[in-house]
């Protein structure tokens, strides 16, 4: 990690070729402001936590998360060998917890990427060329808007059946026509620029064009909007899970394990409420770390 | 201003012609035959074939596309497989109970947002500002299915205070003007108020606060006007932005009421998304679908025409 003596002058003066993109010297600065806002850092650190947390479960975890115990059912909080207790069927909840994150973060996050790539392109794709092609584009997208969000992941991925990759394919569904339509707007405003007229004149190919003059102004927007998806998709990838939509049992996966343990909210309420603090932790820290990204990507406009 | 509401309501129709056909083909996306969920693996052909034409199945999709809508504009959206009920009838009773939860939540989250987000915005960065804006996040953060459990855990279990689940006593789904019924709303309610009251405080927040800063508020001051008054002018210039996201709302909390549903087992288009879902209920599938996207439809074209009508600076 860079410190923030490092990062202030190498940007411009030292290691910097004079031909390099000047995008880097920005994220430079944005990366800076992050580092000097105490939520971003808040935030940041409760999301690494959980991340480490899911990606080495099977290091970290104190139990087997599948191993089922007939006469270990349902023990509370703070019971001996198990910190958070057990589940329904006897499972070690913190292991189960731990070894959730990791489906429960790759279906929030997952969607989230994807629907970056697919809807930049297509944005781009319908903002550049313009004309009827944009008219079509845009159109079509129109219809998706018709379906209140929850409603269309749901009906996507009821029609196609429960399972993992159905409900990551249910969101990004859900996800693209939104990201198309910021990156559509952006590249519109630019594309008339005089710089990138000129660029045409002198004979760049529209390729080079994008890549040097639109993808740079188009990106930032994109992922600010991007980031502020994370948590509303960690939230919506749970709540298909939550309906049966999403993986199987005995899988660990919060929204699953917040269905499954709702018969124990008469005999172990706090052990029921547990999957639900960690969407809700993951989703709130993602939520004000867009925030701070927002602001910190503001410098330049 | 009659041009424009043509306009508008001109371009609702391609829209809804498109969710029609969305929600008629979107159960064509899953994998094998829609049969397999009425008949048995080992039916003899005679039967498959029976039932492919009483379900109309035997057609090509585009014609079935066709007659669905033709019954569909008549108010016939076909039979239930699960529960062999006409499916207009099992929707439209759905819907209400779903208006009645989506309703009493915006209307709690609304009123409860502008008031909050006033006075976030006129006294910005006061304590009441940093209450309000840690309430929006935690507003649009929470997953609201998760808050409805730890609802139920509180005021049901510990304090008894309302019920955990139904929508009436003795299990019935007909809802009726009373206190007896009205119990088993709140807490539904409740838990889905915290999505727009989240949205509309920071929506609301931002407003107030950008306005007081504009120069007709500081004439208006300047002038001598009493807070009350320059209040009012407010107020209306915030109405418009409101009425969309409030209006967007409604919508948005019916399509999604599915979860809140699911929690508190309430009988509305959740519950029957739900049951189609599951039994693969294909007629049940296609017509709550199609009714909650042409609501939805609905309100975004109201907010558009209802939204110039009310702002000031329209129409002097």
């Amino acid at each position: 990690m860079k410190t923030y003596m490092e990062l202030a002058p190498s940007a411009a003066l030292t290691e910097e070729p004079p031909a390099a993109p000047p995008s880097r010297g920005y994220w430079g600065v944005v990366w800076q402001q992050l580092r000097r806002d105490p939520m971003a850092i808040a935030a940041g650190s409760v999301l690494l936590l959980i991340v480490i947390a899911a990606v080495f479960a099977p290091l970290l975890a104190p139990a087997d998360p599948y191993k089922t115990s007939m006469i270990k059912r349902l023990l509370p909080v703070g019971s001996e060998g198990f910190l958070l207790g057990t589940d329904e069927l006897g499972r070690d909840m913190i292991s189960r917890l731990m070894y959730g994150g990791r489906i429960s973060l790759l279906m929030g996050v997952v969607p989230v990427f994807a629907a970056f790539g697919i809807g930049t392109f297509i944005g781009i794709l319908a903002g550049y060329v313009g004309g009827k092609v944009n008219m079509v584009i845009m159109r079509v997208l129109d219809v998706f808007y018709a379906f209140p969000s929850v409603l269309l992941a749901v009906a996507i991925s009821g029609a196609l059946g429960p399972g993992l990759s159905n409900s990551l394919l249910a969101l990004t569904l859900v996800f693209v026509p939104q990201v198309v339509r910021v990156a559509e707007s952006v590249t519109t405003q630019v594309r008339q620029l005089d710089y990138i007229e000129a660029a045409r004149m002198s004979g760049a190919s529209a390729f080079s064009i994008i890549r040097v003059h639109v993808l740079g102004n188009v990106l930032g927007p994109v992922f600010v909007y991007a980031t502020g998806l994370l948590s509303v998709s960690m939230i919506l990838a749970s709540g298909l899970s939550f309906l049966g939509l999403g993986v199987k049992p005995p899988e660990p996966e919060w929204g699953l394990m917040l269905n499954t343990l709702r018969s124990a909210i008469y005999m172990n309420p706090w052990v029921a409420a547990l999957p639900g603090v960690l969407i809700f932790l993951t989703s709130i820290a993602f939520n004000l770390l867009a925030d701070s990204v927002r602001s910190a990507m503001d410098i330049r406009r | 201003m009659i041009a424009y509401i043509l306009k508008r309501l001109l371009y609702a129709v391609p829209i809804a012609l498109s969710v029609t056909v969305i929600s008629f083909v979107l159960v064509f996306l899953a994998p094998g035959d829609p049969l397999n969920a009425i008949a048995p693996a080992d039916a003899p052909e005679e039967v498959i074939t029976a039932l492919k034409s009483a379900y109309g199945l035997d057609k090509p999709v585009p014609v079935q596309y066709g007659l669905w809508l033709w019954r569909a504009l008549q108010g016939d959206l076909g039979t239930s497989i699960a529960s062999g009920r006409a499916v207009a009838g099992e929707v439209m009773s759905a819907v209400g109970n779903t208006f009645l939860l989506a309703g009493l939540a915006a209307g709690v989250g609304v009123t409860l947002g502008c008031i909050l987000g006033a006075l976030a915005g006129y006294r910005s960065g006061g304590w009441i500002d940093r209450f309000a804006s840690t309430l929006s996040v935690i507003g649009v953060s929470i997953p609201h299915y998760w808050l409805g459990l730890v609802l139920t855990i509180v005021f049901s279990i510990w304090l008894g205070w309302f019920p955990a689940m139904g929508a009436g006593p003795g299990g019935s789904e007909a809802w009726e003007w009373n206190w007896e019924h009205f119990r088993y709303l709140i807490l539904p309610a409740l838990t889905m108020a915290v999505i727009p009251l989240g949205i509309i405080t920071r929506t609301v927040r931002a407003l107030v606060a950008d306005m007081l800063e504009q120069e007709f508020v500081v004439a208006l001051r300047a002038r001598g006007l009493s807070g009350r008054a320059v209040f009012q002018h407010i107020a209306k210039n915030t109405a418009p932005t409101v009425l969309a996201v409030a209006g967007l709302q409604i919508g948005y909390l019916m399509g999604g009421s599915i979860l809140v549903e699911t929690v508190f087992a309430w009988p509305g288009t959740g519950f029957l998304l739900n049951t189609a879902i599951f039994q693969r209920d294909i007629p049940l599938l296609q017509g709550t679908l199609l009714v909650l996207c042409l609501i939805f439809v609905v309100l975004n074209l109201l907010v558009d025409i209802l939204q110039p009508l009310i702002d000031p600076r329209m129409g002097r």
